[in-house]
């Protein structure tokens, strides 16, 4: 008896797991295979060893990327830009988002919707050359027109560090704040209507109701995305910190980011073990910040928790 | 709500039109370089108001001269739209079961699905294996595979998709009247996801068609070279030509390979337009879409 209804529960669900294989093949391929490769961090990659049989070098590659100035200025560098992101980000997001919700025309609303979001559609390349466009040495935009209407000297703007964490952070903004005004403009639509009729009712301003309601009511979404985002902050957009200064080398004290060290060393250097070394720290470090972040959701606000 | 206008409203729609207008300026500067006659750009550099026009670099695309750009938008709508396809395949087969609340073992799965949100292998070892493993190098298996194929974010956004729009009843009914998982998924559910599935559809596809990392990566002849990894490439000989590295012998191949600025931003304009194009369609879905997903992406 009980094999029978075992064997009909398997016959039951064996459709749903086949559904799954080409999925959990994927996932085993894709993203649990490179997991053990997260070895070559202890090992002397040799190329006709592989990855298996190469020798152990215990720490090595470690003092290797410590020693020297790179480590600190791509730790440094991921973590600010990640940490001006996360706050300028979220002003300008939720301040939009709260313009958003206070235009009543339907037909300027979608048209905001649509024209905010464009940039978020568009590729990192295309990003370079329309950046390219504006700050190219002897054709840009700034130069050629801006600057000489205003009588001063162009800039070297590719060779000029002291710019870029001003130019990247612009263009962060620019490219993301669409993106991230609606996911808070779905939570101000959400708010109950009746608490800002009792607040007029009670005589309070617009800045009072948005101080005391909306940002109240936006707590929660702020807090689970300012966590999750704090989560990623060993992980910097590799298209925004590579491409868009364009690879330029003067610049790299103000560019260079985990993730842009970690190609370098591999592709272009062949350094096979700071670059392993480097994306060690960055795979552990992210794993414990993001899961530290994820207990901290779950204590504030269990719905929003990754798990 | 008043329909009066106060000046509130004027602050919010002038600020909301400035950022609307910070948005798209930038696009117009490239639009506009498309159009302008080279020896203006040379010049006076990028402008907004060229002194003279010209429809020189795009009559030089279409006419031959940049027939790998063509080559390369082809390899982009191939790679885009089998991507897409298999992408949404294997993801709603994948998310239907786990939505599914009787299925044996489906936590242990859905974990498998988000474990790997939080932890990966990185580059180097991903790049080990889809070289030495699978030889996946200069291949369009390149451009198709890695990373792109299935994203567990967006199973999961379909699965709570599936788990609160679908109501069991209606599968458990069609399950009795003898309807194979298949069949269900494919008449019951399918039909009820469409929405969903037109978002997941159009970001997915604004994944593929925006990648350049995976040419970066992994492609390193031409013939593979998708749109984005030609404007890539070209920016690369760039920057290649302005630094003081380039030597005066490799320099002459460089220069002489490389397109007009012109030319360049044409490609660049010909790089956006399905997405221009497709965008309006899809707007409502990509709001919808960063609207449910947005909190847990």
């Amino acid at each position: 008896m009980k094999t029978k209804k075992k064997k009909v529960r398997w016959r039951r669900y064996m459709p749903l797991y086949l559904m799954m294989m080409p999925g959990m093949i994927y996932l085993i391929v894709n993203n649990y295979m490179p997991m053990s490769g997260l070895i070559l961090a202890f090992k002397r990659f040799n190329y006709s060893l592989g990855m298996w049989k190469s020798p152990w070098v215990g720490l090595s590659n470690f003092t290797y990327l410590f020693t020297g100035n790179d480590a600190f200025q791509i730790i440094r560098n991921t973590i600010c830009y990640n940490l001006v992101f996360i706050v300028l980000g979220t002003i300008l997001a939720i301040t939009v988002a709260i313009l958003l919700n206070d235009v009543t025309n339907v037909k300027a609303k979608k048209t905001y919707q649509t024209l905010i979001l464009i940039p978020y559609l568009i590729s990192i390349v295309i990003v370079s050359y329309i950046v390219f466009a504006f700050l190219s040495q002897d054709s840009g935009f700034v130069n050629n027109t801006l600057l000489k209407a205003l009588g001063k000297d162009s800039i070297s703007w590719y060779t000029s560090p002291r710019y870029w964490p001003v130019i990247l952070t612009f263009v962060y903004l620019w490219k993301s704040f669409g993106y991230n005004s609606i996911i808070y403009y779905a939570t101000i639509i959400g708010i109950d209507e009746t608490y800002y009729e009792a607040a007029r009712i009670d005589g309070a301003t617009r800045w009072q109701q948005v101080w005391y309601i909306t940002l109240q009511c936006l707590k929660p979404t702020i807090i689970t995305l300012t966590l999750l985002s704090v989560g990623r902050i060993f992980y910097s957009d590799f298209g925004l910190f590579y491409q868009v200064p364009m690879d330029s080398g003067p610049l790299l004290n103000a560019t260079n980011t985990i993730d842009t060290y970690v190609y370098r060393a591999l592709l272009t250097l062949n350094d096979v073990g700071r670059s392993s070394a480097a994306g060690f720290m960055q795979s552990i470090m992210g794993f414990i910040v993001v899961f530290s972040a994820n207990l901290l959701v779950n204590k504030i606000d269990k719905e929003n928790a990754l798990f | 709500m008043s329909k009066k206008i106060t000046p509130g409203v004027v602050i919010t729609h002038t600020i909301m039109i400035a950022l609307c207008v910070i948005c798209i300026v930038p696009f117009l500067l490239i639009l506009v370089s498309s159009f302008t006659d080279e020896s203006a750009l040379m010049m006076n550099g990028y402008s907004f108001f060229p002194e003279k026009w010209s429809t020189y670099a795009y009559t030089y695309i279409l006419g031959g001269g940049g027939s790998n750009v063509i080559h390369g938008y082809f390899v982009s709508i191939g790679v885009t739209v089998v991507g897409t396809m298999l992408s949404i395949l294997m993801t709603t087969l994948f998310a239907y079961p786990l939505s599914r609340k009787d299925l044996p073992f489906r936590n242990v799965f859905a974990f498998f699905v988000f474990f790997t949100m939080l932890f990966n292998g990185g580059l180097v070892p991903s790049y080990m294996m889809w070289t030495r493993i699978f030889h996946i190098k200069n291949t369009y298996a390149a451009l198709l595979f890695p990373a792109l194929l299935m994203n567990a974010f967006y199973v999961i956004m379909m699965r709570t998709y599936f788990s609160t729009t679908i109501p069991e009843e209606l599968i458990e009914a069609a399950r009795l009247d003898g309807g194979s998982e298949i069949t269900i998924l494919w008449k019951v559910v399918a039909p009820l996801s469409k929405p969903m599935v037109a978002t997941l559809a159009f970001m997915i596809g604004l994944g593929y068609w925006n990648d350049w990392m995976n040419g970066l990566y992994y492609v390193t002849d031409t013939a593979y070279f998708s749109i984005q990894n030609i404007l890539n490439r070209m920016l690369q000989d760039v920057q290649f030509l302005s630094t003081a590295a380039a030597t005066q012998a490799s320099m002459g191949s460089v220069v002489s390979n490389l397109p007009t600025t012109g030319i360049r931003m044409s490609v660049a304009v010909v790089g956006l337009l399905p997405i221009m194009i497709i965008y309006p369609f899809f707007q409502k879905y990509l709001v919808k879409g960063i609207m449910i997903g947005g909190v847990k992406g």
